[in-house]
């Protein structure tokens, strides 16, 4: 066999898989559709036509494509390290109060000033929240997964509380809301577009994400760290480092969801930034099987997905909540459709025994082999 | 008759409160007991909390029968936990991340099912007046008691005992403790695991179902403030331990009543911060009892949560 074909014919396994769970989804989806009296066939349509049907519905997608990669990538970069860390959403939350905060106390300075402010202080907020996760886990042997969720219904309070409290802003009589960025702080578009330039800062942060964890010594260590954590400590890697800067990191990039949508759509902060982007943004990273690349064209298909959410209402009398049991039925999918890795002999041409009796055996330590464990997303398991 | 009765309101309302408050965080956390003894984890009960929320309410709302939507409540709570169950039977699939899955449909389900239900009133559960000789309206309010709680009440100590004595609890801990010695015995771990994760959820939607027909008794979509999650870190605190979960589940309503009852006496303090206050327990409580070094006394040796 030619060795590029070799080669590249095992990466071909999580695309061969990943469709699988998608055509299942569709089918689930679609008896799910009969049930309640729909027509699989148009809804599908015109989910295709709200989400890329019309060059306004390519750019309302790729709106709702940006906060998603940076949510994700709260999920994506922890778990690296073997973290599972499902708390985006409070992170997301107090990122766009950061910036509300920052844009007041800025006032008056320049507007790129203003930005960076609002960057840097909902980036930090964000990253400083998903930290604590990491720390307790590292320090307390605290569950990350709980203790993160956990954190967001904190979070969630603490921003009800400061919106509809301190923060006010008295003339929002009907919708509580802060003291809004002010117009001329908001977030650009991208020239010719109504796209916002959120999408740039993730599609930026996905590709610094994958230069971090695929092309660098930490990224290298981290992954073996998360791999296995006993190997990391034979080996002296400062697993402890790894946990927090990638915490960190995915932390800030939920934290500058929250700024983009404070500062490009919502102008202040309020009740509508709790609409369930940092949740998506677990599955987007799930789907992409927490690999930093994947979860840019992975983003615009879920954000395409809920993009399409107002036209089902208005086509087909469904309710939004439609798009979230298309994205449960999805998510649940492709967890199963784990089990079905290696279950395709052909796309390993070293794997199966092959008929010549004298085939070496013991191809574990190939470096083939070693380096598909190690791509292989590390270990999830909680201990 | 209504006397003053001044500061004293605080710790009668939180009683109350704790009753009520108390009963979906029991109902979970026994359920998760269940599964959590036979090895595994199941994060998506607080979809299927909201699930059996929404079902209860609209059976209810429909026949006119409250019990009856709890019933129905129970049963809609089993497919999820079978699903989960046999998911994870499969190689290679995470059980936690499932739980994750399955909590994200499970709220997006119900929330598709209960779009029509947010405005029509459904009969609620009655609830039993114990303190009618009293005087006092607010002791009455207090222990004003629903069935449900009197049946969680029942179960803690009835599971309990059910672990430690019944040839069921053998097989359930021994799966828990040691899926080798249970295959070896000719008992099929994954059949034990479905049920004991069904049991589960038929538990978590029926406490579900209490907040939608009894306490709040409505149905919205910010109905549940994370209780299903909340009662499945409870069972870490609780150490996989039956009566544990109800003495932990009594603490919890009391941290929950906290909030009205304060009202009740014109205390104003955001609602929004006391509504996070059994989370900030909950992460309290795990920073203190976990422990980097050791595995918890006491679960499961299969459960790899804590």
């Amino acid at each position: 066999m030619h060795p590029a074909v070799r080669k590249w014919l095992p990466r071909t396994e999580p695309f061969i898989v990943e469709g699988i769970a998608l055509a299942g989804s569709l089918c689930v989806f679609s008896v799910f559709l009969l049930a309640v009296g729909s027509q699989p066939l148009g809804v599908f349509g015109d989910m295709l036509d709200g989400a890329f049907g019309s060059s306004f519905s390519i750019q309302n997608t790729l709106t709702r494509a940006a906060p998603l990669m940076l949510t994700a990538l709260c999920t994506v970069l922890p778990a690296r390290v073997g973290l599972v860390v499902i708390g985006n959403e409070g992170a997301l939350l107090l990122g766009g109060l950061g910036a509300v905060v920052a844009a007041r106390v800025t006032a008056g300075l320049p507007p790129e000033a203003v930005m960076l402010a609002m960057l840097l202080v909902g980036g930090l907020t964000g990253g400083l929240w998903i930290t604590t996760c990491g720390l307790l886990r590292q320090k307390r042997g605290v569950n990350e997964t709980i203790s993160s969720l956990l954190l967001y219904y904190i979070a969630l309070a603490v921003f009800l509380w400061l919106v509809e409290g301190p923060l006010r802003d008295p003339s929002s009589l009907n919708k509580p809301a802060t003291y809004p960025v002010g117009q001329d702080n908001m977030l650009a578009s991208i020239p010719g577009t109504d796209v916002h330039l959120g999408l740039l800062f993730g599609v930026a942060a996905c590709v610094l994400s994958y230069v971090l964890t695929h092309h660098t010594t930490f990224g290298f260590g981290s992954r073996v760290a998360g791999g296995n954590s006993r190997t990391a400590l034979m080996m002296g890697l400062p697993l402890s480092r790894y946990v927090i800067v990638l915490c960190m990191l995915g932390g800030a990039a939920a934290g500058l969801a929250g700024v983009v949508e404070v500062s490009a759509i919502h102008e202040t902060a309020n009740a509508s930034l709790n609409a369930g982007l940092g949740f998506a943004g677990i599955l987007v990273a799930f789907v992409a099987r927490q690999h930093p690349l994947a979860v840019i064209p992975v983003a615009i298909l879920i954000g395409g997905i809920e993009a399409s959410g107002g036209l089902l209402q208005r086509r087909h009398d469904l309710p939004d909540a439609t798009v979230d049991v298309f994205q449960g039925i999805l998510f649940v999918m492709i967890l199963g459709c784990e089990t079905l890795f290696g279950k395709f002999p052909g796309l390993r041409p070293e794997a199966p025994p092959p008929p010549k009796p004298a085939a070496p055996r013991g191809a574990g330590g190939t470096p083939e082999h070693s380096e598909a464990l190690l791509s292989s997303e590390p270990s999830t398991g909680l201990v | 008759m209504a006397e003053d009765i001044g500061l004293w309101g605080v710790p009668i309302a939180m009683l109350g409160g704790m009753i009520r408050v108390s009963t979906p965080y029991l109902f979970v956390s026994l359920g998760e007991t269940i599964t959590e003894k036979s090895g595994r984890v199941n994060l998506g009960l607080e979809g299927t909390l909201v699930l059996g929320a929404v079902v209860g309410y609209g059976v209810a709302y429909g026949s006119g029968s409250p019990w009856l939507g709890v019933l129905c409540a129970g049963v809609s709570g089993i497919f999820p936990g079978l699903l989960h169950a046999w998911l994870c039977s499969k190689p290679r699939v995470n059980h936690i991340a499932v739980g994750i899955a399955m909590m994200l449909m499970g709220v997006g389900l119900a929330f598709f099912l209960g779009k029509p239900l947010i405005q029509p009133r459904a009969p609620l559960l009655p609830s039993v007046e114990l303190a009618s000789f009293s005087s006092l309206p607010a002791i009455r309010e207090a222990l004003r008691i629903n069935l449900l709680f009197v049946v969680g009440l029942v179960l803690a100590p009835t599971l309990q005992w059910g672990f430690n004595n019944t040839r069921w609890g053998l097989i359930l801990r021994m799966v828990g403790d040691s899926s080798d010695a249970a295959r070896a015995l000719g008992y099929s771990v994954n059949r034990v695991r479905a049920i004991a994760t069904a049991s589960g959820g038929f538990l978590a939607a029926i406490g579900g179902s209490f907040l939608s027909l009894y306490y709040p008794g409505i149905w919205s979509e910010g109905l549940s403030s994370g209780q299903g999650l909340i009662a499945v870190a409870l069972v870490i605190f609780a150490r996989w331990k039956p009566m544990y979960c109800l003495y932990a589940s009594l603490i919890y309503g009391a941290a929950g009543a906290l909030g009205p009852s304060l009202q009740s006496v014109g205390l104003e303090v955001s609602h929004h911060l006391l509504s996070a206050a059994p989370a900030a327990l909950t992460l309290g409580i795990m920073i203190v009892t976990c422990s980097k070094e050791r595995s918890l006394v006491g679960a499961p040796r299969e459960l790899t949560v804590g």
